[in-house]
């Protein structure tokens, strides 16, 4: 296959700048994964403290909302690996609808996320200061504390895979992205994204499947 | 009178093996160092460039040299690690005889309650030849319990309690100081160890202002917060009974069974829900805002001196 | 842009691989391009460098005053210098600055910038843009710390130990966690691109074994960059959440361990000290193998140490937590662990002594630092080997014997090295010789000094002397005088390189290729080198400091 991609200095072939792009990207993932891991061993901590506790505040928290957004996240990876494979494909315009309908999934969880922030709230569970709440015990205002902090910090990062997914779909419609040559764009972005997503397959039975 | 002290006192058997050990370990320092030091020198000196010497076959690798000042030091310091284990170990277990001193820390204070109700601020006296333990609790931050004289140091964390035992031997008055940074006054919460011997142990103790002892002041506590409008016997609501629990295992709501220690007494009081006794409902209120640490101690002394048979006061 | 290189005088270059001095004017790095745009949108690496070692000086000497503040308080007993408040801060500020500012970036981001594309024969790390980021996220958060002391600072020392930082202190804590959480992205990225170069971007011939080991060292310092700085960012927000909403995890009062926090925080700090001493370690090597023109003795197992202090030194953290509370199963394993994570040390130490067996030894300076490197970095590790030993620590702990531990490797051990490299590739970034002998004298005021200010606190530690302490006993006082009369010759040994190395860069001799007839990519290009390093892209078939030429030429 001829190679049209093109090399940047300092890189000297393309399968070199190929090779140091993908290993940029899963260096970085490992950071993040060193990020959540923090928080984990928090969790793991906290569980092995007070079990009783943990469990009965877990079975507090909206499972099915959970699990909704839970598949609405991992359709939008299908769909991510989709826009990838089309990439790879040449296909600027379909690659850019897939990105815009994986970042459209991504708001859509986001915004399940919010009403259910929303029905925390007004059960009295949701750990905002002055406002009066009802925990069934101080353990489980810690374990709110928590889960606030890890969907939170989750959010953060889910909001930035959206905006970049956004940006690269307008991007490819306006042909700024030089596709297949360029592909590595979308490769990474989409592992970036992968990896939100899986950082939320293990965020949800920590915090709602503790039994 | 010492111009510069170049060593601490030492008030304890324990003080004296570990400075054994230090100085031990101080000989392996020099034995592992002072062949690098002797080498590089005389390799510098003869070695200098221009200088004539038999620079032929000169090596650049040799496995077994790598194996041994890997291996050999490793081995020493082995041999050292199990020795000070062991005697770090031996802070863990104090004798079932030790006389309990409770402490409380606080910003920028200590306090010291002797079990037969004697209250110190910032000065412990105890007895020699006496095994003491300390049971520490923080009112507010991480502090830390420093006797150099001992050679023993604790942390004192909030929200549980840590211990830790000696043996003085030595009369004399030592220095205490506070060695975990906990804010502004750090520096100034020192204070002072006293040793005496058993006699004028036992004389300053009747000297001094003599309080109710603190299973009594516990009992009046017990009283006064309403503890016994519960777990008293005739009590209308239904509440674990405290008689001769202290050491004993209990049931808990989760299937745990647990001792019923100094920490368990305490967390039970501040964080009622955490250990909920089987058969019982988890409608105790917690005393976290309305108990000093001060206070649970006295608590804590006091359900240790019910005996079975519900012998309350 | 004017430091795009002119593809004619590139094409002219080919084909001369041994001319020197016309081509090295016409397109060194340094002269590739004035304007102060230039330099501060620069992606070449060796800019990027000397941007770095800029900032790190500004801001070790904001450190440093931080320290003169803190020796001169301790010249008497009673506090007469500052309120106890401002004490406080002034050693919260001399943590805070010297660890993130000055130690973490000090080697890595300025030689580690400047040499490694030039030492595998490579044009520029693997992704320049991400370089200069770096530099910028650094002086964001250094900007964001002088505004916290401007602020009024923070007096939690530079561990923020829950919950005093949480819950009782009264500063600036947010707002300096948030700077420390900002310059670990700096971190984070340099130790990105470093390990992406590494693999990618070596020359042909440039194999694993043929690396110098102060690439080695680089690279093991960047696993760790990569890996534990996140956990310290993720600890800095909790207890930044903490404080701003109560969303409190360290609180005991609902159940949580204050404890849980110092694993979090030493997870990382741990590690983060292997990133302040293994660059100095690689730097060593460097300076031992061209002081001694001779290869450095088991190159394999020097490479592979590198490797397993990054690795073993993960999974000593517990041995910050010996008198915490923490179990003594598991002070146990970290004492143990911790006696394991030494070794590779002492078989560095071993192998720089056996180097010199047979040699060809030079007193310059950069020798002669990396010899006080030793001296003082070998009794900095053994007394790291006494706090493993448990019963030991109990007593010392959380006293100025740590304190002294840990600066006789940090100052000792990091800041000689750091002046080690100064003075060894100062020819090769500036092009300019310096006074060798003032650099002889420098090395030797920096023994003197450093020994003065520090050996003193051992004795003091194990008197009892706490650390953080504004007022202490007067019997402690002829030692801690003793320690500040050593600080001020110290201070004058970190001056005095500032002038003799300023001074050559206008009048001192241009710099030759090789001044010290070493091995290493490096010398191959012109002193200063061109701003893409190579004319053409090496290729290498000989081993690392493959000295026997210049022995056979010059030597017999």
């Amino acid at each position: 296959m001829s190679d049209a991609r093109p090399v940047t200095d300092p890189f000297t072939d393309p399968l070199q700048q190929h090779r140091a792009a993908m290993m940029g990207m899963y260096v970085f993932l490992g950071s993040e994964i060193m990020l959540f891991g923090g928080l984990f061993c928090v969790a793991a901590a906290v569980r092995l403290a007070h079990a009783p506790e943990i469990v009965h505040a877990s079975r507090a928290l909206h499972f099915g909302i959970g699990g909704l957004n839970t598949a609405i996240l991992l359709t939008s990876s299908l769909f991510v690996a989709l826009g990838v494979e089309s990439a790879n494909g040449g296909r600027a315009k379909i690659t850019s609808r897939w990105l815009v309908g994986a970042a459209a999934l991504g708001l859509a969880f986001l915004m399940m996320k919010a009403y259910e922030y929303r029905m925390e709230f007004t059960e009295g569970l949701l750990p905002i200061e002055g406002v009066h709440s009802r925990y069934a015990d101080d353990v489980q205002h810690l374990f709110m504390n928590l889960y606030l902090i890890a969907t939170g910090l989750h959010a953060v990062h889910l909001s930035i895979g959206i905006l970049l997914l956004i940006a690269l779909s307008f991007r490819l419609a306006f042909g700024s992205i030089k596709l297949p040559e360029r592909a590595i764009v979308l490769v990474t972005a989409g592992l970036y994204w992968h990896l939100v997503d899986v950082i939320w397959v293990f965020l949800y039975p920590v915090f709602y499947l503790a039994r | 009178m010492n111009f510069i002290p170049l060593w601490p006192p030492g008030a304890s058997a324990y003080s004296h093996q570990i400075d054994l050990l230090v100085i031990a370990f101080t000989v392996l320092i020099v034995a592992l160092s002072a062949p690098v030091f002797i080498l590089l020198l005389v390799f510098i000196v003869k070695y200098r460039r221009g200088k004539e010497a038999d620079r032929r076959h000169a090596p650049d690798r040799n496995i077994p040299l790598e194996l041994s000042w890997t291996i050999i030091p490793f081995v020493a310091l082995l041999g050292f690690y199990i020795w000070s284990t062991d005697l770090f170990a031996r802070l863990y277990h104090p004798p079932a005889d030790a006389m309990q001193i409770d402490v409380v820390a606080k910003q920028w204070m200590w306090k010291f309650q002797h079990p037969e109700g004697q209250a110190e601020i910032n000065e412990l006296h105890v007895p020699s030849g006496q095994p003491v333990k300390l049971t520490m609790a923080s009112q507010d931050v991480i502090h830390s319990l420093f006797i150099p004289a001992l050679r023993i140091k604790q942390d004192v964390v909030p929200g549980r309690y840590t211990s830790s035992w000696f043996v003085a031997d030595k009369t004399g008055t030592y220095r205490i100081a506070c060695s975990q940074y906990c804010g502004s006054n750090h520096s100034e919460m020192t204070g002072s160890f006293v040793v005496m011997n058993p006699a004028d142990y036992a004389k300053w103790l009747s000297l001094s202002s003599n309080e109710v002892n603190l299973a009594a002041e516990g009992a009046a506590l017990f009283r006064s917060r309403g503890c016994s409008g519960c777990h008293d016997p005739g009590a209308s609501v239904r509440a674990p009974s405290l008689a001769g629990i202290y050491g004993n295992p209990v049931p808990l709501q989760s299937g745990e069974i647990v001792i019923a220690d100094d920490q368990y007494i305490r967390d039970s009081i501040l964080l009622p829900q955490s250990k909920v006794v089987a058969g019982y409902q988890p409608i105790m209120p917690t005393f976290q805002n309305v108990l000093s640490e001060e206070d649970v101690m006295k608590l804590v002394a006091y359900v240790k001196s019910l005996k079975q048979a519900g012998v309350t006061q | 842009m004017t430091d795009v290189a002119d593809p004619k005088l590139e094409e002219a270059n080919v084909g001369r691989v041994g001319s020197t001095e016309t081509v090295a004017q016409r397109v060194s790095y340094l002269r590739a391009g004035h304007s102060l745009k230039s330099w501060l949108l620069t992606t070449d690496h060796k800019r990027i460098g000397v941007l770095y070692t800029l900032s790190i000086t500004f801001f070790f000497f904001i450190g440093a005053a931080a320290a003169a503040l803190i020796r001169l308080d301790l010249l008497t007993p009673a506090g007469d210098l500052m309120t106890n408040e401002g004490y406080n801060r002034a050693f919260t500020v001399h943590g805070v600055v010297m660890v993130w500012f000055f130690l973490i970036p000090s080697i890595p981001n300025t030689f580690g910038n400047f040499l490694i594309p030039l030492m595998i024969g490579a044009k520029d790390l693997a992704f320049p843009k991400l370089n200069l980021l770096s530099w910028y996220i650094y002086m964001l958060a250094g900007l964001f710390t002088v505004f916290v002391l401007i602020a009024g600072g923070v007096d939690t020392g530079w561990t923020f130990y829950t919950p005093l930082s949480t819950m009782y202190a009264n500063g600036n804590v947010i707002l300096a966690a948030s700077a420390v959480f900002i310059v670990g992205f700096s971190s984070i990225l340099t130790g990105l691109n470093f390990i992406v170069t590494v693999h990618t971007l070596r020359c042909p011939g440039m194999t694993w074994g043929r690396l110098p080991l102060f690439v080695w060292s680089i690279y093991a310092t960047s696993l760790i960059l990569v890996l534990a700085t996140p956990v310290l960012a993720i600890t800095l927000v909790l207890i930044s959440l903490e404080r701003l909403f109560g969303l409190g995890i360290f609180n005991p009062a609902i159940g949580g361990d204050p404890l849980l926090f110092q694993h979090l925080f030493w997870f990382y700090s741990h590690p983060a000290v292997y990133i302040m001493v293994l660059p100095a370690l690689g730097v060593v090597s460097e300076l031992v193998a061209a002081g001694a023109h001779k290869p450095i003795f088991g190159y394999q197992f020097v490479a592979g140490s590198s490797i397993a202090i990054a690795a073993l030194g993960f999974f000593v953290w517990g041995h910050h937590m010996f008198v915490s509370g923490q179990s003594l199963y598991a002070s146990a394993a970290f004492s143990f662990l911790s006696i394991a994570v030494a070794i590779p040390s002492g078989v560095k130490v071993y192998n720089w002594t056996a180097t010199l067996f047979k040699g060809h030894i030079s007193l310059d300076p950069p020798f002669l630092f990396a010899m006080t490197f030793i001296g003082l970095f070998v009794f900095g590790g053994l007394t790291g080997l006494m706090l493993a030993m448990l019963a030991i620590d109990v007593h010392v702990h959380d006293t100025y014997f740590v304190i002294a531990h840990f600066h006789y490797i940090m100052v000792g051990g990091t800041i000689s090295a750091f002046f080690g490299a100064l003075h060894y590739w100062w020819p090769k970034i500036v092009g300019r010789m310096y006074s060798l002998a003032w650099g002889r004298v420098t090395a030797i005021f920096f023994f003197i000094g450093f020994n003065l200010t520090f050996f003193p606190q051992f004795l003091l530690g194990y008197l009892g002397m706490p650390r953080r302490y504004h007022v202490y006993p007067p019997e402690f006082q002829v030692l801690n005088v003793i320690s500040t009369g050593g600080a001020a010759v110290l201070g004058v040994a970190y001056v005095m390189p500032l002038i003799y190395l300023i001074y050559s860069m206008c009048y001192g001799k241009p710099a030759p290729n090789d001044p010290w007839n070493a091995t290493g990519l490096e010398w191959t290009t012109p002193s200063p080198p061109p701003k893409h390093n190579f004319e053409a892209l090496p290729v290498v078939d000989r081993p690392p400091y493959d000295y026997e030429i210049e022995m056979r030429d010059e030597h017999v």
